[in-house]
C-alpha cells in the first residue's frame, strides 16, 4: 500500500542488534509518523571474508567455510560448491551418492523452511509455531547427527563423494520421520497459515511485482511467490532431479494480490510437502555402493572456470570458480540469493508501516551469513 | 540457443567491439571492449532471440596483469546462459555501470567496488557495502596487505 | 548492589544477604538476544522445547540491553560489529555477565588466519565471564556454560575484600 508522505521525516534505526532482523542487519528507516518512506538496508556486520579464505585454502578445505555461509541450510551450500568443482573436473558420482545427497539436501530444505516459518510466526507475535517447528526440526537434526556427527554444520558433501556412508536403518528412520511429519504440516497450517490475524498482517503487504523480481535477480521462493514458475531443479536439473516427480509451488494470491508476504510464506510451506515427496522417491531409488569411490587422490582441476547453480532453500545459489591448475582455487565467487533479494528490499518496502517492515523482512527469509559471506 | 549461435549473433551485431569469444559448452564467454559494455548489455537484454533478463552473477577477478569483470547472464524465457568479460587495467579499473539495465547490478557493483576497487561510472550510490566506510584498501586484490589494527582493535 | 558493596566485613548478616542476592541473580539470568551467526540457531534451539532454557530462568530473551543480565555473544564478531558491541555492553546495567558462545567469539574460530574483518575473540573489546567452546556448541554445552556462570555468580559477595581498608 502506498501512503502520502507529508511533513517531517524522522530517521529511525533498526540496529544490527534487534530481535526481529534475522541476524545482524541494520535498517535505516525514514519514517513519517508510522509510515515508512524509505527503508535502507545496511549489511556487512557479518562479513567473514569467505572469498579470501577460499583463495588460500585447498579445494576440500573450503567446504566447511561454505557451510557457515547459510548456516540454516548447510548441506545445500556444500552441495553447490562440490557440484561446481565436480563439473570443473568432470567427475561423475554413483547412484548411491546422488540419492543420499538429494535426501540430505531435501531434509535440510525442510529444516530451513521450518526455521523460516517458526521465526516468522515469532516475529508476528505467536510463540507456539516456533516451538512446534523447532521440535520437528530436532528429529531431522538427529538423523544428521547420526550420519555425520554434527547438528548444524556438517562438512558432509565432499568433492567426488561423501564424508561417510549412512548407518544401517537410515532409510527406515527417514521414512518414519516423513510419515510423522506430513500431518504436522497441516497442523501448522491450521495454527498459523490460515490464522485470521496472520493473514491480515501479511496478505496485503510487501507486494513484489514479477517484473521487478526478474529485473532485480530475485530467485527461489521469493520469485515463486510472485507467480513465476521457475525452479533450478526443474529448469537445469542436477544430481538426477529430472527423474523425480514433484511440483513447483507458486503463489496464487488466495488472500490478496499475488506477490504478497503471505504468498512467499505459503510457497515455503508447500515446498516442504514437495520435499517430502522427493525424499520418499530418493529412498526408494537408493542402491548399495561405495560413497567414496569417485573421490580423486588430489583435487587439482585443470585451469578454467565454471559457473554452477543449485536451488538452495533461499533461492538460486551460484558458485563461480576460477581455477589456475593448482591445489587451491584462484577465485571463488558466491552468488547469494539473499544478497540479491536484499537489493530489492528497498523497493518493496516503500510506503509500508513500521510493523509491516517486520512482516516483509520475515517473508523474504534472509540469512545474514549468506549476504555478507 | 547454443553458445556458438549467441557468439555468432554478438559478433554479427557488434563486429570488432567483441574482442574474443570462447563459446565452450562448459562455460561460454566473450570479451567485450569496456567502453561498449552498455550497448552490448542492452542488446542482450532486449533482443527477442536472446532476452537475457536475469543478471546471475557479477564477479571481479584480479589477475596479475589485469582485472576482469565477469557478467554471467541468463534468459528466463529461452533458458540459455552466456558470460561477458571486460578486461581492465589494474591501476585504474573503471567501467560503465549496468544498473540502468538490470536493477540487480546495483548491489553487485557496490560489492565489486568494495572488495576489488573497480569504479563503476554512472552508478547511483557507489560506496562500500560489506566493509566499514572508513576501511582502507580493497581486500580481494592479490597484493592486499592485512592491516594490523582497525580503530585500536587488533586484526 | 552499588550502595551496600564493600562497606562491611564478612559476617553472618552479609553471608545471608549474599546468599539471597546470588540466589536471585543466578536463578534468573535474563539474556540479551544477541545472536550473530550460526551459534544463534543453536541458541534458539536451546531455548526451544527439547533443551529448554526456561528451567534455568533464562527463557525471556530481552530485546534491549537495558533489561538484560547476561549477554550471550553467539557468533562471529566482526570489526564493524565490535563498535556496536562496546556500546551495547555499556548500556547493560550492573550486575552484568558475558558468555562467549562458540569458537568465533572465543578467539576468532575458523576465520583466525585470513579473516581481515573478523575480531579474534570478543574479549578484545568486552570482559568475558564464561567461554563455551564448539563450532557450533551443542545446546548441552551452552547449558553447561550457563551452569558454570551460575556457579560463578553464587560465589560473589558484597563484603569488603579481605585485607583492604575503607570502603571500596
Amino acid at each position: 500500500m502506498e501512503a502520502e508522505y507529508t511533513g517531517d521525516v524522522m530517521t529511525l534505526n533498526m540496529g544490527p542488534q534487534h530481535p526481529s532482523t534475522h541476524g545482524v542487519l541494520r535498517l535505516e528507516l525514514k519514517t513519517d509518523g508510522e509510515v515508512v518512506a524509505e527503508a535502507i538496508p545496511h549489511i556487512g556486520y557479518l562479513h567473514r571474508c569467505f572469498e579470501k579464505h577460499a583463495e588460500n585454502i585447498e579445494y576440500p578445505g573450503v567446504v566447511p567455510f561454505t557451510d557457515r555461509m547459510d548456516y540454516c541450510a548447510a548441506m545445500n551450500m556444500e552441495l553447490g560448491y562440490v557440484l561446481a568443482v565436480e563439473k570443473l573436473m568432470g567427475i561423475e558420482v554413483n547412484n548411491r551418492v546422488r540419492c543420499i545427497r538429494i535426501i540430505m539436501a531435501e531434509l535440510n530444505r525442510i529444516a530451513s523452511h521450518l526455521i523460516a516459518a517458526g521465526t516468522y510466526g515469532n516475529d508476528m507475535g505467536s510463540f507456539t509455531p516456533f516451538l512446534w517447528c523447532f521440535r520437528d526440526r530436532e528429529t531431522i537434526l538427529d538423523i544428521f547427527e547420526e550420519t555425520c556427527g554434527a547438528r548444524l554444520l556438517y562438512n558432509y558433501n565432499w568433492i567426488g563423494g561423501l564424508m561417510c556412508d549412512v548407518l544401517p536403518g537410515f532409510e527406515k528412520r527417514v521414512i518414519d520421520f516423513i510419515d510423522y511429519f506430513e500431518p504436522q504440516v497441516d497442523n501448522l497450517n491450521k495454527l498459523l497459515s490460515d490464522n485470521y490475524i496472520f493473514i491480515k498482517r501479511t496478505a496485503n503487504v510487501g507486494i513484489m511485482p514479477p517484473e521487478l523480481a526478474i529485473n532485480y535477480g530475485v530467485t527461489g521462493p521469493n520469485l515463486r511467490g510472485s507467480g513465476i514458475k521457475f525452479d533450478v531443479r526443474k529448469d537445469e536439473p542436477y544430481l538426477g532431479y529430472e527423474e523425480y516427480d514433484f511440483d513447483v509451488a507458486i503463489g496464487r494470491g488466495e488472500h490478496g494480490p499475488i506477490g504478497s508476504c503471505w504468498d512467499r510464506y505459503m510457497v515455503r510451506i508447500r515446498e516442504v510437502k514437495e520435499s517430502c515427496k522427493i525424499v520418499r522417491q530418493a529412498v526408494a531409488k537408493m542402491t548399495p555402493g561405495d560413497v567414496q569411490e569417485s573421490i580423486p587422490k588430489r583435487i587439482k582441476p585443470a585451469a578454467g572456470e565454471v559457473y554452477h547453480r543449485t536451488e538452495c532453500p533461499r533461492g538460486e545459489l551460484g558458485y563461480y570458480i576460477v581455477s589456475d591448475g593448482s591445489l587451491k582455487p584462484y577465485r571463488v565467487k558466491v552468488k547469494s540469493p539473499c544478497f540479491t533479494v536484499m537489493g530489492a528490499f528497498r523497493k518493496i518496502s516503500r510506503g509500508a508501516m513500521i510493523a509491516d517492515i517486520i512482516a516483509i523482512l520475515g517473508s523474504v527469509d534472509v540469512v545474514l551469513g549468506e549476504i555478507d559471506r | 540457443m547454443k553458445p556458438d549461435e549467441i557468439a555468432a549473433l554478438l559478433g554479427a551485431q557488434f563486429g570488432a567491439r567483441i574482442l574474443e569469444s570462447k563459446p565452450s559448452p562448459l562455460s561460454p564467454w566473450s570479451v567485450v571492449d569496456p567502453a561498449e559494455i552498455l550497448p552490448v548489455c542492452r542488446f542482450l537484454r532486449d533482443d527477442e532471440r536472446l532476452r537475457m533478463d536475469h543478471l546471475e552473477c557479477l564477479a571481479g577477478v584480479d589477475y596479475k596483469d589485469r582485472i576482469e569483470v565477469v557478467y554471467v547472464l541468463y534468459s528466463m524465457t529461452h533458458r540459455h546462459r552466456y558470460a561477458l568479460k571486460c578486461l581492465l587495467p589494474r591501476e585504474s579499473a573503471r567501467l560503465n555501470s549496468v544498473e540502468s539495465i538490470w536493477g540487480a547490478a546495483n548491489w553487485h557493483e557496490r560489492e565489486a567496488y568494495d572488495l576489488l576497487g573497480i569504479v563503476f561510472e554512472g552508478h547511483s550510490d557507489l560506496r562500500r557495502i560489506l566493509l566499514p566506510d572508513d576501511w582502507e584498501g580493497h581486500p580481494l586484490r592479490r597484493d592486499y596487505k592485512f592491516p594490523t589494527s582497525y580503530r585500536d582493535m587488533p586484526v | 548492589m552499588g550502595v551496600l558493596e564493600g562497606k562491611f566485613e564478612e559476617n553472618v548478616f552479609i553471608t545471608s544477604v549474599d546468599w539471597l542476592f546470588n540466589w536471585a541473580r543466578s536463578n534468573s539470568p535474563w539474556p540479551l538476544s544477541f545472536g550473530l551467526a550460526c551459534c544463534a540457531i543453536e541458541m534458539m534451539a536451546t531455548g526451544a522445547a527439547r533443551y529448554d532454557l526456561a528451567r534455568f530462568g533464562a527463557e525471556v530473551f530481552r530485546g534491549t540491553p537495558r533489561q538484560a543480565d547476561v549477554m550471550i555473544v553467539a557468533g562471529t564478531v566482526t570489526m564493524k560489529m565490535a563498535t556496536r558491541i562496546k556500546r551495547l555492553y555499556a548500556q547493560m546495567p550492573e550486575p552484568k555477565y558475558v558468555i562467549s558462545m562458540g569458537s568465533c567469539s572465543n578467539n576468532g574460530g575458523p576465520y583466525w588466519q585470513y579473516g581481515y574483518h573478523v575480531l579474534k575473540g570478543v574479549d578484545e573489546v568486552i570482559p568475558v565471564d564464561v567461554y563455551v567452546p564448539g563450532c557450533p556448541p551443542r545446546p548441552e554445552s551452552l547449558l553447561e556454560g550457563l551452569i558454570q556462570l551460575q556457579k560463578k555468580i553464587r560465589q560473589e559477595t558484597i563484603a569488603k575484600p579481605k585485607g583492604s581498608k575503607g570502603a571500596a
